[in-house]
């Protein structure tokens, strides 16, 4: 008998001969796959080549940075569950993935990129343009593999999307060697639909869930934790029930945003570093912590050793290698949530638990009238971030997809934005990666075209990839982008003020004319920075039909609180 | 939690990128290797690597979950030094004209449970296999004595236990035998 690795499902049944440039093209259409993004160079010729011929059927927006490509891809992801593309030359090309890649495995987004790399003939002698970009990359993908062979093409592509998919999903990296593009294979596609020595999912143990549902059902004071897992495992009806049934408040981490709606009576609102109170402080106090698809990252638990000591841990997870990991659970319940949590719903008995409850509405009272109030509200002379998030959610009543970038104003979209539906934030949680929003935001809006976008990004991260304005021009791809603009590196600058004695080192930024740069892209722009004026600014950026630039001049020296500084227990949470 | 020596054995698909991915996650994490071995297995087309580092339980525990995660990595396992059946191999170039002034070379390799590999006209090679101590010992004996060349290779081990791999991997082939 043959050995076999992996298994296939036979899709396409005729076979054609084709280069394999074109064969890479043909997996991408066998994989659904109808946009991608890149950019060309030498190496990767052969197969712009083929992309030209169907440029019918894949649309392949050209980004201005390899970086925007992956970030591009990655908010396509993010918003559709499907898996993002990017490709890209060899040597520069390549390494300017690697940014995205890295995100992306933090972030467990589904990619597959795709870089074109020397002849094969060529490879180990330092060729131009030569990178060993699959060693670079070994430790940020799930899988990476080198293609040297034609032949190999179909059944590496599909593997590939396989394992960027399945399980806890992940990016992929494919190197294909120029000669490999140009050669000649006979091309049939089978998907992948099993590798012997990868499971994307464990074996459920109903003995655990069960374990789990008696230690809920005794439970005096529960609290859920759940993370970007329920929504990757599309668990958001079954979350919603098992709080609903057991009447548990349930908080998010920044990756869980929207996979519960905001406004639902038992959410209280962010853990973590710039969290809310509530469930930050009730950590330490809870019997129950039930953590769902999330992975204890230190942001959220501060000093690990006075984490949550007193609760009973029950650990929802699908990567086995993440329990324990950081937290020892008491109960590990393995599996994709969408079937754990199915099991758990049967087990659990219904509960209100309003006592408890009382306590998250308390505590958010007294973070309300310490710090949202006046965010809200605020009265000085100069806008604050909130008050400009909170003129959005007036506009997009939860509606919209909201990606950020990376910093406070990241921190205050994530608390202050509004979500309806899952899949609706789109945020660098794991890598904070300065950048991502405004490419991850026009992924975002050719993933959900018929939802409205809005990037918020700071003045920093908006020079880290501004050039894709260029994309957003040639492209049009509709999306709002709002720079909150406080003239400083404003996170970090928090950090000099509250640690190192405000030596603003290298944080204040002499910016350039935005609105200028914009309409140098003619992208529609305004600039505002009176709070008589910003109602009707979002409005003319809120009913625009097209890409809308608007620039909010911000409070130079707002930080952003409720704070768990570096080392402290998650009940030391800062209120300033 | 002390520090202990742990022998981490990795079943994994023959392919060359692995080495570095393996290596990567003990780099990561600052953990030394202090050997590592990667041969063909018992089950055809996969490889065994034998890697040998000294960590704590709590450590060697996430890594080797890190591992298993890696997509090509059929099994990971961790062992104490109690669960395995292990060895090394030592070769020792002695120079004949020093060693001669001490010992009898036949009485010496019977004495060392060494053995001859080959000789030449100035000096000789012997091989010892044994565990750490045994070829430290003779090392130590020798070195006085014209040793001119020293190599040890990693350690290799076989567990007490059953490793299961092929009930692994037939269970993939059966339950994916339609196509
Ligand atoms: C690529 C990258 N470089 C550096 C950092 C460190 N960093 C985190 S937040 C921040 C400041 C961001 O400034 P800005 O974009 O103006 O946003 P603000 O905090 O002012 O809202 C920096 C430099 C990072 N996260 N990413």
């Amino acid at each position: 008998m043959e050995l076999k690795t992996a298994s296939f499902e036979k899709v396409s049944t005729e076979t054609t001969t084709v280069s394999g440039a074109e064969a890479v093209i043909k997996c991408l259409l066998e994989e659904g796959v109808g946009t991608i993004y890149g950019y060309p160079g030498g190496a990767i010729m052969p197969i712009y080549d083929e992309l030209y011929k169907y440029q019918d059927q894949i649309h392949h927006v050209l980004t201005r940075h390899e970086q925007g490509a992956t970030h591009a891809a990655q908010g396509y992801a993010r918003v559709t569950g499907k898996v993002g593309v990017a490709i890209a030359t060899s040597g520069p090309g390549a390494t300017n993935l690697v940014t995205g890649i890295a995100d992306a495995q933090i972030d467990s987004t589904p990619l597959v990129c795709i870089t074109g790399q020397v002849g094969s003939h060529l490879l180990g002698s330092d060729a131009f343009q030569e990178t060993d970009i699959v060693g670079i990359s070994t430790p940020i993908t799930k899988w990476n593999h080198q293609i040297t062979k034609a032949s190999e093409i179909p059944e590496v592509l599909a593997k590939a999307f396989f394992i960027a998919r399945s399980g806890r999903p992940g990016p992929v990296l494919i190197d294909i060697t120029k000669d490999a593009q140009f050669a000649s294979l006979e091309f049939s596609y089978k998907k992948c639909s099993g590798i012997r020595s990868y499971t994307p999912t464990p074996e459920i143990d109903l003995l655990q869930i069960e374990r789990a549902a008696e230690a809920i059902n005794h439970a005096k004071k529960p609290l859920i934790v759940f993370g970007q897992g329920v929504i990757l495992g599309e668990a958001e009806a079954l979350l919603k029930q098992v709080v609903e049934k057991a009447g548990i408040p349930a908080a998010w981490t920044i990756l869980g945003l929207s996979a519960m709606p905001t406004e639902h009576p038992l959410n209280v609102g962010m853990v973590g570093m710039h969290g809310n109170y509530g469930p930050n402080m009730l950590t330490n106090e809870c019997d129950v912590l039930i953590a769902i698809g999330m992975r204890f990252d230190d942001r959220v638990t501060g000093d690990l050793s006075r984490y949550a000591k007193q609760a009973k841990i029950i650990h929802f997870e699908i990567d086995p290698a993440e329990v324990h990991k950081n937290v020892t659970a008491d109960i590990p319940v393995l599996g994709n949530v969408k079937e754990t949590l199915k099991f758990l719903l049967e087990f659990l008995k219904p509960n209100k638990h309003t006592a408890w409850h009382q306590k998250f509405k308390d505590l958010y009272k007294i973070e309300f009238d310490k710090i949202i109030k006046d965010e809200l509200h605020a009265r000085g002379s100069e806008l604050g971030m909130a008050e400009v998030i909170e003129e959005i959610n007036n506009w997009t009543k939860g509606d919209a997809i909201i990606v950020s970038d990376v910093g406070q104003h990241q921190m205050i979209a994530c608390r202050y934005a509004k979500f309806n539906s899952s899949r609706s934030n789109v945020t660098s949680g794991g890598l904070g990666t300065m950048g991502f929003a405004l490419p991850a935001a026009m992924g975002a809006k050719m993933g959900c075209p018929d939802r409205e976008v809005v990037a918020i990004i700071g003045d920093g991260g908006f020079q880290m990839t501004i050039q894709e304005l260029g994309t957003i021009f040639q492209t049009k791809i509709p999306i709002k982008i709002v720079v909150l603009n406080n003239g400083f590196l404003g996170m970090v600058r928090q950090w000099q003020q509250l640690f190192f004695d405000k030596r603003y080192a290298s944080t204040e930024m002499i910016n350039p004319d935005f609105v200028a740069i914009a309409r140098g892209y003619q992208i529609k722009s305004n600039h505002v920075s009176e709070r008589s004026k910003l109602k009707d600014a979002i409005k003319e950026m809120m009913e625009a039909n097209e890409p809308y630039f608007l620039e909010v001049k911000v409070e130079k020296e707002n930080n952003v609180f409720p704070m768990i500084p570096t080392g402290a227990a998650v009940s030391e949470i800062r209120l300033e | 939690m002390e520090k202990k020596n742990f022998t981490v054995s990795v079943y994994t698909e023959n392919n060359p990128g692995l080495l570095s991915r393996i290596a990567a996650i003990f780099l990561k994490r600052h953990i030394n290797i202090e050997s590592i071995t990667v041969s063909k297995s018992e089950v055809k087309e996969v490889m065994r690597f034998i890697i040998v580092v000294n960590v704590t339980e709590e450590k060697i525990k996430k890594v080797v979950g890190q591992i298993e995660k890696q997509i090509e990595v059929i099994k990971a396992y961790y062992h104490t030094d109690e669960e395995l059946i292990f060895q090394e191999t030592a070769l020792y170039k002695i120079r004949t004209s020093d060693f001669e002034k001490e010992w009898k070379l036949e009485d010496f390799l019977k004495e060392n449970n060494a053995w001859m590999v080959t000789v030449a006209p100035d000096f000789f090679v012997i091989e010892k296999t044994g565990k750490r101590h045994e070829t430290e010992s003779l090392y130590e004996k020798l070195k006085p004595y014209g040793l001119m060349q020293f190599v040890r290779s990693g350690r290799i081990a076989v567990s007490k236990n059953e490793m299961q791999i092929s009930g692994m991997l037939e269970k993939f082939n059966t339950t994916n035998s339609n196509s």
